[in-house]
């Protein structure tokens, strides 16, 4: 069928390489947005790149002694110290082709976590290789809990959310602290390059991959990673749940390159939180009082961010 | 490794238990986890590949002709595709007992 | 010809280190190692020493660094004491497991609490079950001979495990002793370049640190088990190599006046050269004393330790660390262990001595061999608290 009009719509998703580098038949539950993350930035990636991973989701589903998802090099070693050993790998291979014991080639290195992984028990090591300035990408797959563990909190369980160990009940309603912002974390390290992402944003997201590889230094990515397990919401709503995400404000994405702000999503107006927060089992206590402080936090960190990508565009005073 | 692991002795293990052949996982058939199975319908696609970007198990291949097709070894029936095709050309039917 | 030099143990262990041509050296600091890692960010710095020095920000990160490093085929150092060990000790147990070859000097330190940073061996006897292949060293000569040997054991293909090297210390670290060193033409043909068995490279993919399943993790366990069994015979041809290279052989245990002693006096790192001199004393005496040295701790000489103290009917162990509600000194637990099928025991008494840096005399191994032998029986004591 190939006519005149089909060679004009060629759609992106059928540009980019049918080839994975995170192989089918991992363990992930139906409709984890977050595999949908992985595989999206191994694709982003390539052939050339090497992964650490800490102990979560991610590495369980993908390494279950003797099978492996992984069609590119990869190493799993503990639950804290991913950064620390991707910053082990990269000067490895730095220093084995400087001494010319291996072939000078460009080889990514890439260290991935979950939110516990990076914003708790993997905070230390982070810090530590994005402050020693180690050519690598950091990339945090953020399901906003410990959910390989059964749906525990973490500090990046956002404010209200209802999880095993923040749960509603009578007394206290979910979690009582407001979201961990990693990515400004990560930005305080004055690294070249910080990006937020979703699974529900494909292309962005790998651009922002590409980007953050392309980069000479540390490069962190936040990818908020949409889990039905652990949010309660029907698995088909994944993709949804994230574009919501965007849409509200709730998880703005964007971009810090070299200090300047940029929004992925030009977003004129924000859609009402609870759009997004009704439709998940996680928030599905809230008071109208807790949803109302959700929405004035949510506007008030999406202004303070445009106030950022306004005082670092080129022009500004600096 | 070809063997079951049930078979799989200490000596049959690599030095550090490394796994030597990439993507083997590809033996494991999630199909059977499904409950409920996608319908194709390929009049009404229009080829824009969102259902194959989409899908977290890499079980939709694009063909030649710009149609698809999902890979019913590895399809968890989580309806993605479906819920993210923008012209219904993909629903899900329970799978019979 | 090789050279004789005064130097500070700590720095000819760093320049052993420079010579092994080490690629990445990842370290924390923490007193008694300091100099030792100072030293080798100064060659570092001033190119004599081509490595990627990584300054990292905590201990368990220094292990996790090595464990990439070695995982990328990069040979790798760290050194360590006491809280640096325990915080690291998580990954310490993973490298073994992951066999991966590198190499980690100790300076041996007590753990809090009371914080101390004086010498006694709490740190090390915290991680013997970790799979490490680990030696003591009685002086300054041997730190740096082992650093070599260190990565010649771990990187052999019939080992490929992780090596630790440790020191006393103080007593040892901060020391001048008189060091032979070796030229640089003989630690390359001792040590050639690291060949690791698998590397993290795209050319040749591998997945390492898989988790493991109930029905696999014991098989697992088993070839790890195994892989320790048979290092011996491999560790003792290394060191006959350099010994051949060098002139200085080393073996699992040293012996030093055992013929036909009855009593026989056991230590572990550089109080067995306090305890050669206390010997000196007895025997000048007419007592018939000798004294076993634990060189090689894992694997545990079974074989070379029982055959040393044959004939002994009392041996006296010296251990530098408790273990409480346990059977008193670690060491000497272990050597009960070692000698508890054989048809003849020697009575084993076993006093703690030396804990966070207290000195250690002559004179007191003379009190405790006299201690020893007035009071019957199989006890521990710590030798010279005041009640």
């Amino acid at each position: 069928m190939d006519t005149y009009l089909d060679r004009l719509n060629v759609y992106a998703s059928r540009l980019v390489s049918q080839k994975e580098y995170f192989v089918p038949g991992h363990r992930a539950c139906q409709g984890c947005a977050e595999a949908l993350a992985l595989r999206l930035v191994a694709k982003a990636l390539g052939r050339n790149n090497v992964i650490a991973c800490a102990t979560g989701c991610m590495e369980i589903v993908s390494s279950p002694l003797p099978l492996t998802s992984w069609d590119v090099p990869w190493i799993h070693v503990a639950f804290d110290n991913t950064a620390a050993v991707a910053s082990g790998i990269e000067a490895g291979l730095k220093v084995l082709m400087r001494k010319g014991r291996i072939p000078t080639q460009r080889i990514n290195v890439m260290g991935m976590a979950g939110d516990g992984g990076t914003s708790d028990i993997g905070l230390q090591a982070l810090s530590g290789a994005l402050e020693r300035g180690h050519n690598m990408i950091y990339v945090c797959f953020d399901n906003e809990a410990y959910m390989n563990t059964g749906i525990q909190r973490s500090s990046s369980t956002p404010f209200g959310a209802s999880t095993t160990t923040s749960p509603a009940g009578t007394k206290v309603h979910g979690q009582t602290t407001w979201k961990k912002n990693m990515p400004e974390i990560a930005a305080a390290h004055n690294i070249p390059y910080v990006a937020t992402a979703c699974a529900s944003y494909p292309f962005d997201l790998m651009e922002k991959v590409k980007k953050a590889a392309d980069i000479e230094g540390p490069a962190y990515i936040h990818i908020l990673s949409v889990c039905p397990t652990g949010w309660r919401i029907p698995p088909q709503s994944a993709i949804h749940a994230g574009r919501l995400a965007v849409e509200t404000g709730f998880f703005p994405l964007y971009e810090v390159e070299r200090g300047r702000y940029r929004l992925s999503v030009d977003l004129t107006k924000l859609r009402p939180v609870e759009d997004y927060l009704k439709m998940q089992g996680r928030f599905r206590h809230l008071t109208d009082e807790m949803i109302a402080e959700i929405q004035e936090r949510v506007q008030k960190e999406y202004r303070k961010l445009e106030k950022k990508v306004e005082m670092t565009s080129p022009g500004s005073a600096d | 490794m070809a063997k079951p692991e049930h078979e799989i002795t200490w000596r049959d293990l690599n030095v550090g238990y490394v796994v030597d052949e990439p993507g083997n996982a590809r033996i494991y058939r999630t199909g059977d986890w499904r409950s409920q199975r996608p319908i194709y319908n390929p009049d009404r696609c229009i080829r824009c590949g969102m259902c194959y970007i989409y899908c977290p198990d890499m079980a939709i291949r694009i063909l030649a002709d710009g149609s698809i097709e999902h890979d019913l070894y590895y399809c968890k029936g989580c309806g993605i595709c479906a819920e993210e095709c923008p012209t219904g050309a993909i629903t899900m039917l329970d799978e019979e007992e | 010809m090789a050279k004789r030099i005064g130097m500070e143990v700590s720095i000819a262990a760093a320049e052993a280190v420079k010579q092994a041509n080490a690629d990445i050296i990842a370290a924390y600091p923490i007193t008694p190692q300091t100099h030792i890692v100072e030293h080798l960010s100064e060659l570092v710095n001033n190119g004599e020493l081509d490595a990627e020095f990584i300054p990292v920000e905590s201990e368990h990160s220094a292990m996790s660094v090595c464990t990439g490093a070695a995982a990328a085929g990069a040979r790798s150092f760290t050194c360590t004491s006491s809280q640096g060990l325990i915080l690291m000790s998580e990954i310490v147990y993973a490298a073994s497991s992951l066999r991966l070859p590198m190499l980690m000097i100790l300076a041996n330190r007590s753990l809090n609490s009371p914080l101390s940073i004086w010498n006694d061996h709490s740190d090390v006897m915290a991680i013997r079950d970790c799979g490490w292949i680990q030696i003591f060293a009685d002086n300054g000569q041997e730190v740096y001979d082992h650093v070599f040997v260190g990565y010649r054991v771990a990187e052999d293909r019939n080992i490929l495990l992780p090596f630790i090297l440790n020191l006393d210390g103080f007593i040892l670290t901060h020391v001048i002793e008189p060091i032979e060193m070796v030229d640089q033409e003989v630690a390359d043909r001792y040590l050639p370049p690291y060949q690791p068995l698998y590397r993290l490279h795209p050319d040749h993919p591998v997945t390492m640190g898989c988790f493991g399943p109930p029905i696999l993790f014991t098989e697992a366990k088993k070839a790890q088990d195994e892989a320790m069994n048979q290092t011996m015979p491999h560790i003792i041809k290394a060191w006959q190599e350099f010994g051949d290279l060098t002139g200085r052989y080393y073996n699992p245990v040293e012996v030093n006046g055992t013929e036909g002693a009855k009593t026989i006096i056991v230590t572990q790192g550089a109080l067995g050269e306090t305890a050669s001199v206390g010997i000196d004393q007895m025997r000048a005496v007419n007592e018939t004393v000798g004294l076993v040295k634990i060189r090689l701790w894992r694997p545990f000489p079974f074989e070379e330790f029982r055959k040393a103290v044959k004939g002994a009917e009392l041996v006296v162990v010296m251990d530098r660390a408790i273990s409480y509600g346990g059977p008193g000194g670690p060491l000497a637990s272990e050597i009960r262990a070692a000698l508890y099928q054989e048809e003849s025991r020697p009575r084993v008494v076993n006093f703690i001595i030396g804990l966070g840096g207290r000195d250690v005399s002559p004179g007191d191994f003379v009190h405790m061999v006299e201690r020893a032998k007035a009071r019957p029986g199989e006890w521990y004591e710590i030798h010279g608290v005041r009640e």
